[in-house]
This record gives C-alpha cells, sequence and structure tokens, in this order.
C-alpha cells in the first residue's frame, strides 16, 4: 500500500495550486506560432554560418587551403583549428579524477568520425556560405578505423587515440561473491542483449544567434539544455568567464542532445571572429550524421535465482560503443553500472561497465542516459528465470522487489519508499481483458517490464541551483532562474510552485528562464534534475519570501502569523474569509516599513565522495523513480510485423506539480521507448551513416502507436518540492523489454537485439520452427 | 574580407510573387529555386512556420495552400503566386473568416492549450494546421480516422494521445444537432 505522504504531512487535497493540471502559459503561446525559438531570432547584418564536415570517418587531413573560400564575394569569415585561441577545453568526463580530455572544436590534422567539423564559414547569404564550403580545398588520406566496438575492445586492437586504450573507462561493481551466489542458485540464465545506436531527433534542429555586445560581451541564443556552457565558450574564444553570455530560448526538444555543446561554440566563434551577428541552422541530414546519439550497448547477463524464485547472483558486461570522444559517456556507463541489476535485492553482484573508443558517430546523453538500456536486459534475464522456474514474469518480480530500506548493489540504502508492487499491479491491471487475434496468422502477447532511473546528478557534482523571486508593486510576481526549458514544462512548474506558498494566482506571474548573465544559475536541464533542484530552489525562495513579509501582513490584518493564508492573491486570516488584503497592499506596506520583497534562495543537493573505484561501493545518485510498464502486442507470424495494441505506463511520481504534464511525460517518454523497441536505428557501415533522412530513419507516427495510457502514483516520498520525483528520463526504458517480452509471450522467440523488425521476428520464428527450440 | 549584400547577385533572375497570407496581400521577390519555406521565413518573417527536415517527412513546415496543407520545404515560393497560403498565425481568422476570437485563438488552438497537447511546441503549428484542414474536410472522424489524418505530423513529446483527444474534442456536433465547433 502507498503509505501517509512523508513531506510535511499534507495531503494532496491541503493544496491549492499543486497538483492541479492548469494550462501552461507556454503552450497558449507555442499554439499562436508566437514562441521565439533558437533559429527564429533576427538581429540586423546577421551572417549565416556553416559547417564544413568530414567525409570521411577515419582520415589524416593532408592539406587545408581555405584562401579561395574567403576570397570569395560575401564571405566574412573561414576560421580552422588554427584560427580558435584554444580548440577545445580540457576536462575530466569521470568527475571523478580518471580521465583528461580535450575534445577538439574543429579536427585538428585529423579526423576520427563522419561529420566532424572541420572548418567553419560566415557569409552573407546561405548561398554565399554554401559557395564557401565547396571552396574550402581539403585532401584526406582515409585511414580504415575502427568500427565495432567489441573488436576495439580486444587487446591488440587499432587505437583510436595514439598513446590511449580503446577503453577509456571501466567501472566496476563488486558485492558479495557470484560464485558462491551461482552455487545457490537452481536456474541460471545467460543471454547476450543488444541495442542500437538512436537520435533524439527533436523536431528543432541544432540552432542558434551569436553576437558581440557595445561591451565586447559574446552572446549566444542557442538551442541548448546548458546555459553553463558559457564558461567553456569563453576558454575557447580566450576570453574571461564573465565575457561569454548564454541564453536559452525554449527549446523545440532536447531529450539529451543539447547537453553537450551543438552549434554553441561555432557560431560562438564566427561572431567574436567577424564582430557580426551569425546565426547557425543545422540541416536535419547535418543533425542525423554528426550528432552524438544514444550508446550502442552490448550486454552480457548471467543471473541465478533459488527454487523460490529468489535472486541469488547477477554478472554482468555492458560495453558501450562511445565513438571518439569521452563527451558524457562516463557518466552514462555509471548510470548503466549503479542500475545494471534492476529494481531488485540481489545479495551477489560483479558488473563491469566499460566505453570504448570507436570512429563511428559520437554518443553521449539522451533520455534514459544508461539506465535505459540495461532495463532491456534485466527484464529479460526475470522473464527467462520465470520460466525456467515455472513462475509467473509478475511473481518473480514480486519476490525480488527492492523496498525502502534494503541495500542496492552500491551498498546504500533505497531511502524513499519503492511502489514496485502497486505498479505493478496497477499497470496490469489497467491493460483489461486480453485482445483476440485479428486473423488466423496473428498472435497476440504481453509483456511487463519494471525499472528504476535515477534522477539528479550523482553526489561527488555536489549540485545546485539557485532562483530568485521578487513581488512587483501591483502585487504580481517575478521569477527568474536559469532553468533551461526543453518543453517538458520546468518554467510553468516553478510559476505553480510559487504560486502555491505566495498565493499569487499563476496568470499574475512571469517566469524568466534561460539566460546566464541574468538568470541565477541553476545547472541545465537533464539528469531528470530541473524539478528536483531548480524546484526546490523556487520552492525554498517561496517559503524564504513568505516568511519575510508575513509579519507586515499578520500586523496589516491584526492577526497572527501563524494564522495567515496566502492565496487568491490575498493575504488573509485562515477561516475568516472578509479579512484580507490585497498582496500589492502588503508589498506596498513592506516597501513602507524597508521590508526586502525579493529574494535570492540557493538549493545545495547532496554531497559526497564518489565511490570507492574498485567495488562501486558508497553513495552514488540521490534517489530513483521506479515505473513498471504492460504492453500487448499482435504480431503477424507470416511477415514478422508487430502492432502494439495497448500500452499502460504507471511510474511513482511521488507528487505530480501539474498531473497533465507528468502524464505527458510518460506518454512522450514510453513513445520514444516504444519508438526504440520496434523501428529506431542509426545505422552505420564501417563508421559511414545509412540514415541521415528522416525518410529511413524511422520514428513512431500517431496511426502507429495506441493511446498510451499514462498511471501516476503518489507516494509523496520524492526528493523534489512537495515530495515530488523526476519523470523525465524514467519512461523511456521499460518498452523496450515490456514489447519484447510481449513479443515472446505471442511468438515464443525472444528477441535479444533491438530494434525488433519484422525481419528479425521472422527469422527468429523460422529458426525456432527449425529447431524447436524453447523461448 | 569584404561583405557584399549580394543577394542579388545570387538570385539574378528574382520574380516578383504575389500572394494572401493570413488574409493580407503580399508582394515578394523570389528567386525559382527558392522554397515557400524560405520565403515565408526568411523574406517575410513568418517564423511561425517552423523547419524540421527539409524533406517532406516530419510535416513541421506544414501551412495550408488555398486551405489544403502542403510541406512548404518541399514547394516552391512561385507555385503560391495569386493563391491564399495560411499559417497557424492565421488560423484563429483564416482568409475570409471574421470575428477572430478574443484570446486571438481557434477553438482547435485553445483544446490544445487545455489538453498540454504541446510540450515544446515544435511541431504544433503543422499539427494544428494539418488537423484544421483535416476537420474542414471530414466534420465527424472516429478516433482512428483522427489518429491516421496526423500519420504526416512527426511529434517527438507528446506520443500523440493528448493531440488526438484535442483534436476529437473539436470535432463537429453529429448532423441534426448544431453544426458548430464545439469548445473543449
Amino acid at each position: 500500500m502507498i503509505p501517509e505522504p512523508a513531506s510535511g504531512g499534507v495531503s494532496p487535497a491541503a493544496y491549492r495550486v499543486i497538483g492541479k493540471a492548469l494550462p501552461r502559459f507556454d503552450v497558449a503561446d507555442k499554439v499562436r506560432g508566437t514562441t521565439q525559438y533558437a533559429a527564429d531570432w533576427q538581429l540586423p547584418g546577421m551572417l549565416v554560418g556553416r559547417v564544413l564536415r568530414s567525409i570521411y570517418p577515419c582520415a589524416r587531413i593532408r592539406r587545408l587551403d581555405v584562401a579561395r573560400a574567403r576570397a570569395l564575394p560575401g564571405v566574412a569569415a573561414v576560421l580552422t583549428a588554427g584560427d580558435l585561441p584554444r580548440n577545445g577545453v580540457e576536462e575530466d568526463p569521470t568527475g571523478a579524477g580518471l580521465l583528461r580530455f580535450t575534445t577538439p572544436v574543429l579536427a585538428d590534422g585529423v579526423v576520427r568520425y563522419q561529420g566532424e567539423p572541420v572548418a567553419i564559414v560566415a557569409a552573407a547569404t546561405d548561398a554565399a556560405a554554401r559557395a564557401a564550403l565547396a571552396a574550402i580545398e581539403v585532401e584526406y588520406e582515409p585511414l580504415p578505423g575502427v568500427h565495432d566496438a567489441e573488436a576495439a575492445a580486444r587487446r591488440g586492437a587499432e587505437r583510436v587515440h595514439d598513446g590511449r586504450d580503446n577503453v577509456f573507462v571501466h567501472w566496476k561493481l563488486r558485492r558479495g561473491d557470484v560464485e558462491t551466489g551461482f552455487r545457490g542458485a537452481a536456474a541460471v540464465v545467460e543471454r547476450t542483449y543488444r541495442t542500437q545506436r538512436v537520435d533524439h531527433a527533436y523536431l528543432e534542429p541544432e540552432a542558434g544567434v551569436a553576437w558581440v555586445e557595445a561591451d565586447g560581451v559574446v552572446t549566444v541564443r542557442a538551442s541548448s539544455q546548458v546555459v553553463e556552457h558559457f564558461r567553456a565558450l569563453a576558454e575557447i574564444l580566450g576570453l574571461p568567464h564573465n565575457r561569454v553570455r548564454v541564453i536559452a530560448p525554449f527549446l523545440g526538444g532536447g531529450f539529451g542532445g543539447k547537453e553537450d555543446m551543438t552549434a554553441e561554440p561555432y557560431v560562438a566563434a564566427l561572431a567574436w571572429a567577424t564582430g557580426r551577428p551569425v546565426r547557425m541552422v543545422w540541416d536535419r541530414a547535418e543533425s542525423l550524421l554528426a550528432r552524438p546519439k544514444r550508446h550502442a550497448f552490448v550486454m552480457r547477463y548471467k543471473t541465478g535465482a533459488a527454487r523460490d524464485g529468489s535472486l541469488v547472483a547477477q554478472e554482468i558486461s555492458l560495453l558501450a560503443d562511445a565513438g571518439p570522444y569521452p563527451l558524457l559517456s562516463p557518466r552514462v556507463l555509471f548510470a548503466a553500472l549503479v542500475t545494471g541489476a534492476g529494481p531488485y535485492c540481489v545479495p551477489h553482484v560483479r558488473i563491469d561497465a566499460r566505453a570504448v573508443f570507436t570512429n563511428n558517430v559520437p554518443a553521449s546523453a539522451m533520455r534514459g542516459f544508461g539506465a535505459m538500456q540495461v532495463t532491456f536486459a534485466y527484464e529479460a534475464q526475470m522473464d527467462l528465470l520465470a520460466a525456467a522456474l515455472g513462475m509467473s514474469p509478475a511473481a518473480i518480480r514480486e519476490r525480488n522487489f527492492l523496498r525502502k530500506g534494503d541495500r542496492l548493489p552500491t551498498g546504500e540504502a533505497a531511502s524513499t519508499y519503492v511502489a514496485l508492487p502497486e505498479l505493478l499491479r496497477r499497470a496490469q491491471d489497467a491493460l483489461g481483458e486480453p485482445s483476440r487475434p485479428s486473423g488466423p496468422g496473428a498472435r497476440v502477447g504481453r509483456g511487463i517490464a519494471c525499472n528504476m532511473q535515477p534522477y539528479g546528478r550523482t553526489v561527488w557534482f555536489q549540485d545546485r541551483a539557485s532562483a530568485w523571486l521578487g513581488f512587483e508593486a501591483d502585487g504580481s510576481l517575478v521569477i527568474r532562474a536559469g532553468v533551461p526549458d526543453l518543453g517538458g514544462g520546468q518554467a510553468a512548474s516553478l510559476a505553480q510552485i510559487a504560486a502555491e506558498v505566495l498565493g499569487v494566482s499563476v496568470e499574475r506571474i512571469r517566469v524568466h528562464v534561460g539566460d546566464s548573465a541574468l538568470t541565477p544559475l541553476t545547472g541545465g536541464t537533464f539528469a531528470t534534475r530541473q524539478l528536483y533542484m531548480s524546484g526546490n530552489a523556487a520552492l525554498c525562495c517561496a517559503r524564504e519570501l513568505r516568511a519575510g513579509i508575513a509579519p507586515v501582513a499578520a500586523s496589516l490584518l491584526e492577526a497572527a502569523e501563524a494564522d495567515l493564508e496566502f492565496a487568491d492573491d490575498h493575504a488573509g486570516v485562515a477561516g475568516a474569509p472578509d479579512r484580507c488584503v490585497p498582496l500589492a497592499r502588503v508589498v506596498a506596506e513592506c516597501a513602507r516599513r524597508g521590508v526586502p520583497v525579493s529574494r535570492l534562495s540557493t538549493f545545495q543537493g547532496e554531497r559526497s565522495a564518489p565511490p570507492d573505484l574498485e567495488t562501486g561501493q558508497g553513495r552514488t545518485f540521490p534517489d530513483y523513480t521506479y515505473g513498471c510498464h504492460a504492453a500487448e502486442v499482435e504480431v503477424d507470424v507470416e511477415t514478422g510485423a508487430t502492432r502494439l495494441l495497448k500500452y499502460v505506463a504507471c511510474h511513482d511520481v511521488g507528487r505530480a506539480i501539474n498531473p497533465q504534464s507528468v502524464a505527458g511525460q510518460i506518454q512522450g517518454g514510453a513513445a520514444m521507448g516504444i519508438g526504440q523497441a520496434l523501428g529506431e536505428e542509426i545505422a552505420l557501415e564501417a563508421g559511414v551513416n545509412l540514415t541521415t533522412l528522416f525518410a529511413n530513419y524511422l520514428m513512431p507516427v500517431a496511426p502507429d502507436l495506441p493511446d498510451i495510457q499514462a498511471i501516476a502514483v503518489e507516494s509523496g516520498e520524492g526528493r523534489g518540492p512537495f515530495g515530488a520525483r523526476g519523470i523525465g528520463e524514467p519512461p523511456t526504458g521499460p518498452p523496450l523489454a515490456a514489447i519484447a517480452s510481449a513479443i515472446a509471450d505471442a511468438t515464443g522467440a525472444r528477441p535479444l537485439e533491438l530494434p525488433i523488425t519484422p525481419e528479425r521476428v521472422f527469422r527468429a520464428l523460422a529458426e525456432r520452427a527449425g529447431t524447436n527450440e524453447g523461448r | 574580407m569584404s561583405v557584399s549584400p549580394a543577394a542579388s547577385r545570387e538570385y539574378p533572375e528574382r520574380a516578383a510573387l504575389r500572394f494572401v497570407l493570413n488574409g493580407r496581400p503580399v508582394d515578394v521577390w523570389a528567386a525559382p529555386q527558392e522554397t515557400l519555406l524560405a520565403v515565408l521565413r526568411d523574406t517575410l518573417g513568418a517564423t511561425e512556420v517552423k523547419y524540421g527536415c527539409g524533406e517532406g517527412v516530419c510535416g513541421t513546415c506544414t501551412v495550408l495552400l488555398d486551405g489544403a496543407p502542403i510541406n512548404a520545404c518541399l514547394t516552391l515560393g512561385v507555385h503560391a503566386q495569386g493563391r491564399t497560403v495560411t499559417t497557424v498565425r492565421g488560423l484563429a481568422s483564416p482568409a475570409g473568416a471574421t470575428g477572430a476570437a478574443a484570446d486571438g485563438m481557434h477553438p482547435l488552438q485553445r483544446a490544445f492549450v487545455a489538453h498540454e497537447a504541446a510540450q515544446c511546441g515544435f511541431c504544433t503549428p503543422g499539427m494544428l494546421l494539418t488537423a484544421y484542414a483535416f476537420l474542414e474536410k471530414h466534420p465527424h472522424p472516429t478516433r482512428a480516422e483522427i489518429r491516421a489524418a496526423l500519420g504526416g505530423n512527426l511529434c517527438r513529446c507528446t506520443g500523440y494521445a493528448r493531440i488526438v483527444d484535442a483534436v476529437e474534442a473539436c470535432v463537429r456536433a453529429r448532423p441534426g444537432r448544431e453544426d458548430v465547433l464545439r469548445d473543449p
């Protein structure tokens, strides 16, 4: 059963604004077409920026001559690696002191993936910019390169970087002794699973405008999840950090793909070099060709269970193809490490999580961030063990679910309520009566999948977020927070939180977000951290602001502070509806008495040292969001085609600040996972990208999907404001496993590799018919 | 490095183009190879029309040409000569129609807000125009028919259910009842 809410003991009914499906202010602008996205920004005299990209996945640059391009009419600048004050910033992508690496902004003497930026141009028109790209002379010496992650990880493999091992990160988790564990197993299953490379495919391609202000500040207004990139941009341009400003307008989708910089360094460098405003918008083909993708994983799982279904040991090896640069791979692999054993109690666990350099397109952050790929594997293992032990998929999961207080494989305790039994029951119930096959060649099957996904950054990053709230003289409220809004309602949720505490109606709140110079920094919108971090910052700030003005309101009302109620743009006395004053009156009185009506607050997340590097034991993520999905599919055994008939996605969201936005995150995240399960793939052949068009990158469209039923359970036990948990990433993982299990249930053939195309199902059925092997 | 206003040099054969945009006549110069998307966004500043893929797959750049949804990225600007073009900003009061609502929204737009059928909002202008044109021709669709009608417009945020909900909320009353757009 779901316990009583933990945060403050306030039941949802006690909230006036939290938990209400209020219309989002940004959606009203978006439907009118008035939202100014990155590419919609125009400035007088603005130039067009473009990128020259490598045509080879691996090659030495023998000669690079830009003289002819620079001489063309209308061309303002052509820049190569040597023209930048610094061609990249040295970073430790592990955050734990394990690696130093500088990813080049522009290729310098060698290209390591197809589409790598080699030179950039700024010109008066797009035609002139394209002509300049065509006039740049590059002589390549193509090299074979390294394109297979497993081969690249072997000893003696050709190296992607001279003097560096291809395996550049290897996280280890050791708990108990797996050999001992497996000796007590009644059933052991061992399989290798493969997930593919996929693209974020946000509908807004990478874009930005940069200009130099009169005071010399280089300003970049770009579609970015992280305004804090201003520091890296300053390093690249050789400027003090306070001379670069990044503005993130509302994004046309991010999904992790705009967490690393995209167009920012290129437009910034071109504006810096020319002194003119420059706009750069990447073509869809550029985006599909060269932007970092979701990592393809190879996952070897050996899992043992006792006769009663209790898991005894898991031995797991994870290998991810990172492409030629580390980017966020170490962190992706760390999330995979910590969640690799699933939301289950396992006494003996051994996990090795490695990322390897190749000359394939880079991989980095994407919604789900390593914790989603492993769902495909650990949930299939649960089904296989259930079959081996004669249990139902639900029963074996119920036997092993984590509970609050249980130890994770990292040795730390699950610190908040784990609603998995309730989530499983609700997801299964919501699927309803089984559908009947639509024809003689049709088979209907069902699958379930549970998961855990961290929200918030690993604790050794010592995460923090700030927010500023201030009243205007008319009693309206301004919120300033550096949050980039990706479309998930990040800005609107802050207004809803402030409205709850301060009694200002949401229509009277203006939220300014995403400006590194003018809004307090919150950290980027990634790692499902924004509601948790900036939401808590806004909540702290609102409470402190209220505490500051409350004595003034109390004296105006001749009431005790404890009896005050802030609601409907008034301060009043609880239980006495006629005793109230408008907030504007309170603000005026504060001004008269010199009481501040604005405030800056910072929320500091948990801080801790990195875990033990040999065993993975220690503190890792602040908390997790748990979920259970259920799918029903129909497979045509003559063609191998799968149709998704029903889909339920159930998560404990802690507390839904705006239930409509929460359900939207669940539905959209599930749809993204469904796309990865059934169709999407960035296909490479020796590093050459074969899928640079939407025409052959197959995402779900409306007729492909049933109505995804989102169920939000509210345990009240999250670490976010009002007990909320993060919900941005958690729904993406379970579809991989739920759909695979449903197909296995329908056909008897278990998919071990994604995407589950009709061809793969057909082959698996043919093989099964040939060998008559059990699933 | 000198920068010249090179536009006239690059497009030596630009043609005068006249069409009706959201109810108002516009006169622009356009090169024969310029797409309608480029004419609308770059020349006329109609940035509510979005570039999504440039290959006619995602539907993000959808506008109405004489009331019919088309991909502006695959249509040449010169094809709009003498015709009417409607973008999402013209939806509240399409060419010929009168009496825009006080909030400047068409009932479909209002339904999109009420159902939170937009998240990032980038597909939304195209999605709205496709839905509008569909409902004009098919006032009584089923849910499955709505889904099929939206099949040419990609959305990466919502999973579509909310969009279908919003469109369904605007389905005209059945024959025999008052034939008006129902407010959500």
